[in-house]
């Protein structure tokens, strides 16, 4: 029975409704004569509050809400891949071209209660089964058959969580639409059908048989990130930094190089031409790993900061559903969301509204908790079904700080959860030395578990040459706050010669130009060449000055050299990676006659 | 709006509090509904429903309730949205915060009406900005590069001369290879009216006049008002912009004022106050202004947004700026000591971006040198900056030379790249040249930013050579 009622009050995006006895908790709700869509957020005797997800203006009271009997939920299947969605997972190019179709002078608008799936009915996938026979016991998670649902990904059919049955008839090789039946299971004697599409509550996590830690490095090509402070497949992290401090590059860099399958970007109340530029780009750019159109692997979820903002709390969770989705096929997945603040700003303005007893700066007091069950969807998981599958989730979250003061509820929430944390910094951004990712404030919690990938797969010593560059950079930072006081003359000689050092490291390692072609995708080998070019110079510089050398005569017997050192990020592609040791091999004799 | 009820008239006016009238007895009211109110005099004022329940609406009048009894007084629910009829003869003429007619002109034959809070665009039809506006402001064009579509504010503050820069960009703003000029739609939204005049003469004197259409709401106007001019002036832009095909430049002045009314209408509704009493929807609220710019596919004409705002006590990290950078295309920062040292512009270029300038320049559209020296002039500057600052401590004599030539470098840049005349119309070209001047004051190995090939071509002392 589905549940009737009427509207009582409006407050914009909240909604009040009488008569709504047995409607559920996070049930979607149809409201108004237009249906738009909502989510009941609180019931009280036969009241229910309602967020909606589109705008409200024109709703009367007395207007009619409708319970549609089940939670918000997303539809998985074939066709997500290459998709644009808003935050409640309707297709923003079919909304298009639906417009257009009847007639709407008015198609470069989303316009209100606009209702098409959010995966095609009509098209149709070459459907390949599994070696399956009628009678066999199959379980959830079980692969049905693999459909290839773009040039990179084999969409694997599983089977829903909670089925469990035996084999009564499965679909021979061809193509079928996602609301063909592709096989029949019994279960208990009843006869279900499976499809290639299934659906799933968006708040509810997908279930997976057992957490394993995450190991692996997820390479970004981003040398501060790979070499510094890594991301590992199946982690969490943040980036948070004030406006203009890098962001939005640095996610975009994440989703566009990342050694990740499938990427879930999702634009949670930022800027419409940001999620055009994903939109016009990645069908060109080509996916560093495998060639193909970077567009074959990613899942775009926009709602923009204009768009209806209930939708924006909702924007997240469907990402993450999605992302959970394709690591139950055995893929990793990389979820970036640009910005979770402006998650937590919706959810503090639906709880405003709802007269919700804020706690710290008006957010509820359950925004941490919420933040920790959203990192906790992240992880490397063993999945239910056979064959055996390993997949991970990945999520790294951007986080706009008001005034860029870290000291606000999000950023110090979000660190308790996060385990990679990348500092932008204003003064950095303003000097244009990008990714302005502050390498004292930052950390990772991987790089222990990173060092082994690296030592296996590009050099034993990657850990200590890591750690020696970690080590200048610090003892720079503290020299330059003496060098604030009394000057650069008053150091002693190693220090001048760190001083010059951490230069070279600032300009020809951490600076990375995201837009330059050379520049922006780092592998991880020539990484490591470049930090041992400078880090192999500097123990031979050290060398030198211990013998007496002034710091400044190293430098000037380098010479032009220095020049082509820093410039080395731009002007040796990776695969040239000879030039850095012809590089090296000059530079180290020219310092040889000191 | 959904369904029509007509025009519905209740009295009963329960309480009067601030901006906000609380009537009783309504039925059948809308969310956003338009009201007008008429007092006992006979008078008339313009309001709108901000929150209804079964039989009470609270209703923000924009004129403000001064004079407004709870006897004698109709409210009269309009059964529509605030709409604004649009049509291309608007051009030339001026309108009230409001969108009506006040320049005592013939009327306009109206148009199709329009919500004035539009609908946002749909993200998958946004085409990129990418297309060069020559400002001819060597700032601006040579490191913060303005294109086609683009919302770049102005962050000044008060005294400073945002103003002139807006009028100066308006001016000589255009598109390499087109002759067609920008259509001008100015919003004033509660400036003082020396501020309206200035940009009045301004429009006047350029012949521009045909070519701009005002929506002025001054100073001693009422606030509630500002709410609604801006969104009036980007309903007409979008007109033109996405049905007539026309490029149109907003300017929006000043923001502050805007974000001040919403404060004001907050604490009228008594909401949890966020962030020094602005509310907390303050974010969505501007970026429902902002975003309304751009381009899309398959339509001809663009909106660019100017909007100016002035930073209360010059703080950046203000509510006010601090959440209008978070949504606008960068930002163009003013600032008080480079005014001081009368130097005009005076563009604090370290603290200023554009963020779609990567997709603006370089060959073809600017010059292929244009990325390079950009990122040259920002690593050099900065680090003149830097030094300047070192050098109020430990004094410049302590400094080595190379860094003095680099706080040398910092006081040409302002005196020669960033100075410039009001009427002085730089090509970019002549903008990246005097770059190239510049850079020849430092050693080139200092150049790190720049390729060998670049260099080879561009600086002087090669460029002499041949
Ligand atoms: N790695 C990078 N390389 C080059 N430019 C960058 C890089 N990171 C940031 N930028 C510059 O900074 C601007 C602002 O970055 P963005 O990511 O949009 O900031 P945020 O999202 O933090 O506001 C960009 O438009 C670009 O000009
Ligand atoms: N409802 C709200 N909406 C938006 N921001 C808020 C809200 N309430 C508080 N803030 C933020 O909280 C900050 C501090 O608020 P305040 O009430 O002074 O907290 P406290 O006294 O605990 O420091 C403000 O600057 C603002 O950022
Ligand atoms: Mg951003
Ligand atoms: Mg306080």
């Amino acid at each position: 029975m589905k549940v009737r009622g009427r509207i009582k009050r409006i407050s914009g995006p909240l909604v009040i409704a009488d008569n709504m006895a047995g409607v559920q908790m996070y049930e979607m709700v149809r409201v108004g004569e237009e249906r738009l869509i909502g989510e009941v957020t609180r019931i009280k005797g036969d009241t229910a509050y309602l967020q909606v997800y589109e705008s409200t203006t024109g709703l009367k009271p007395g207007d009619p809400v409708e319970g549609t009997g089940s939670p918000l939920s997303v539809e998985l299947g074939p066709g997500l891949l290459g998709n644009i969605y808003d935050g409640v997972q309707r297709p923003l190019s079919s909304i298009i071209d639906y417009l257009n179709k009847i007639g709407s002078s008015r198609s470069i608008f989303i316009e209100r209660g606009v209702d098409v799936s959010p995966l095609s009915r009509d098209k149709k996938w070459y459907f390949t089964p599994s070696a399956l026979n009628t009678g066999d016991s199959v379980s959830s998670g079980d692969v049905i058959g693999v459909v290839q649902e773009t040039g990179l990904i084999a969409h694997k059919v599983l089977l829903p969580p909670g089925m469990q049955g035996k084999v009564s008839w499965i679909a021979p090789e061809g193509s079928y639409s996602i609301v063909d039946p592709i096989a029949e299971i019994k279960v208990n004697g009843e006869v279900k059908e499976v499809y290639m599409m299934q659906r799933w509550p968006v708040r509810t996590p997908r279930p997976y048989r057992l957490k394993l830690e995450p190991s692996e490095p997820l390479i970004t090509g981003i040398r501060i990130i790979d070499t510094l402070f890594p991301m590992a497949k199946g982690g969490t992290g943040m980036i948070p930094g004030g406006f203009g401090t890098g962001k939005t590059v640095t996610l975009h860099g994440l989703a566009q190089w990342s050694s990740a399958n499938v990427i879930i970007y999702i634009g949670c109340g930022e800027r419409g031409n940001e999620m055009t530029e994903v939109l016009e780009r990645f069908p060109t750019y080509k996916d560093p790993w495998s060639g193909k159109p970077l567009m074959e692997r990613t899942v775009l979820i926009a709602n923009t900061s204009n768009m209806p903002v209930a939708a924006r709390e909702a924007s997240i969770y469907v990402g993450v559903t999605i992302a959970e989705y394709y690591r139950d096929m055995g893929y990793d997945v990389l979820l970036v969301a640009d910005s979770t603040s402006r998650w937590a700003e919706a959810l503090r303005e639906i709880a405003g509204r709802l007269e919700e007893m804020p706690a710290e700066e008006g957010y509820p007091s359950y925004l941490a908790s919420r933040l920790a069950e959203f990192y906790e969807r992240a992880g490397r998981v063993k999945a239910y079904g056979s064959p055996e599958r390993i997949g991970s989730v990945t999520l790294v979250g951007a986080v706009s700080p008001p005034g860029g003061d870290f000291t606000e509820p999000v950023t110090t929430h979000t660190r308790r959860f996060a385990r990679v944390f990348w500092a932008l910094d204003t003064s950095l951004a303003y000097r244009r030395h990008y990714p302005a990712i502050n390498w004292i404030s930052s950390y990772s919690a991987y790089v222990d578990t990173v060092s082994d990938w690296w030592s296996k797969n590009v050099d034993p010593e990657w850990k200590s040459y890591r750690e020696e560059i970690m080590g200048i950079l610090v003892r720079e930072n503290e020299l330059q706050e003496i060098v604030r006081l009394i000057g650069v003359e008053s150091l002693d000689e190693k220090d001048k010669l760190i001083l010059d050092v951490a230069r070279m490291i600032k300009d020809g390692f951490l600076k990375q130009n995201a837009f330059d072609p050379v520049d922006a995708f780092s592998t991880p080998k020539k990484q490591f060449e470049l930090m041992k070019l400078i880090i192999d110079y500097y123990r031979d510089a050290t060398k030198k000055v211990e013998g007496g050398t002034p710091a400044s005569r190293v430098k000037e017997l380098l010479g032009r050299l220095y020049v082509d050192i820093v410039k080395a990020r731009f002007s040796v592609p990776n695969e040239k990676l000879e030039m850095i040791y012809k590089l090296k091999k000059e530079a180290l004799k020219a310092i040889s006659s000191a | 709006m959904s369904s029509l009820y007509g025009v519905r008239e209740y009295s009963r006016i329960a309480e009067i509090r601030g901006p906000l009238l609380i009537v009783e007895g309504v039925r059948k009211v809308s969310y956003d509904e338009i009201v007008e109110v008429e007092l006992s005099d006979g008078s008339r004022r313009r309001g709108r429903v901000l929150d209804v329940s079964s039989n009470i609406a609270v209703v923000q009048v924009f004129e403000g309730t001064t004079g407004i009894t709870t006897t004698g007084t109709k409210v009269r629910f309009l059964g529509r949205a605030l709409e604004l009829p649009v049509s291309e003869d608007m051009l030339g003429r001026i309108f009230n915060g409001l969108g009506e007619l006040i320049d005592g002109g013939p009327e306009i034959v109206a148009g199709e009406k329009y919500d004035i809070n539009g609908s946002p665009i749909n993200p998958a039809i946004r085409a990129y900005p990418e297309d060069f506006i020559q400002t001819g402001i060597s700032a601006i064009d040579g490191m913060n590069t303005l294109v086609r579509g683009q919302k770049l504010p102005i962050f000044s503050g008060s005294g400073l001369p945002h103003n002139r820069l807006a009028v100066q960009i308006a001016r000589q703003a255009s598109v390499k290879g087109q002759n067609e000029e920008f259509a001008v739609i100015f919003a004033a939204i509660g400036i003082k009216y020396d501020d309206y005049i200035f940009f009045k003469k301004f429009f006047e004197e350029t012949g521009a006049l045909n070519r701009v259409a005002m929506f002025v709401n001054l100073a001693d106007e009422p606030a509630m008002i500002r709410l609604v001019t801006p969104r009036v002036a980007l309903t007409l832009a979008e007109y033109l912009a996405y049905e007539v095909g026309m490029h149109i430049l907003v300017i929006l002045t000043d923001m502050t004022n805007y974000a001040e009314a919403l404060r004001e209408i907050s604490a009228a509704r008594e909401e949890v106050p966020g962030r020094q009493g602005y509310p907390g929807y303050m974010y969505s609220d501007l970026a429902s202004i902002y975003e309304r710019a751009g381009r899309v596919h398959g339509k001809e004409g663009s909106i660019t947004q100017i909007p100016i705002l002035t930073m209360p006590n010059d703080d950046i990290t203000h509510p006010i700026p601090d959440l209008t950078g978070y949504i606008t295309e960068g930002q163009i920062v003013l600032s008080r000591d480079l005014y001081n040292k009368g130097i005009y512009p005076p563009i604090n270029v370290l603290m200023s971006l554009s963020r779609l300038m990567k997709e603006g320049i370089g060959k073809g559209k600017t010059r292929e040198d244009h990325s390079q020296v950009s990122d040259q002039l920002y690593a050099a500057y900065s680090r003149g900056v830097e030094l300047r600052s070192l050098a109020a401590v430990i004094g410049e004599e302590s400094l080595n030379v190379n860094d003095r030539k680099f706080l040398k470098f910092a006081d040409l840049f302002e005196k020669k790249f960033l100075k410039q005349g009001i009427r002085e119309n730089r090509d970019v070209e002549t903008t990246l040249d005097i770059a190239w001047e510049l850079f020849a004051e430092l050693p080139e190995e200092e150049l790190t930013n720049i390729k060998e090939e670049t260099i080879k071509k561009y600086h002087p002392k090669y460029r002499a050579i041949i």
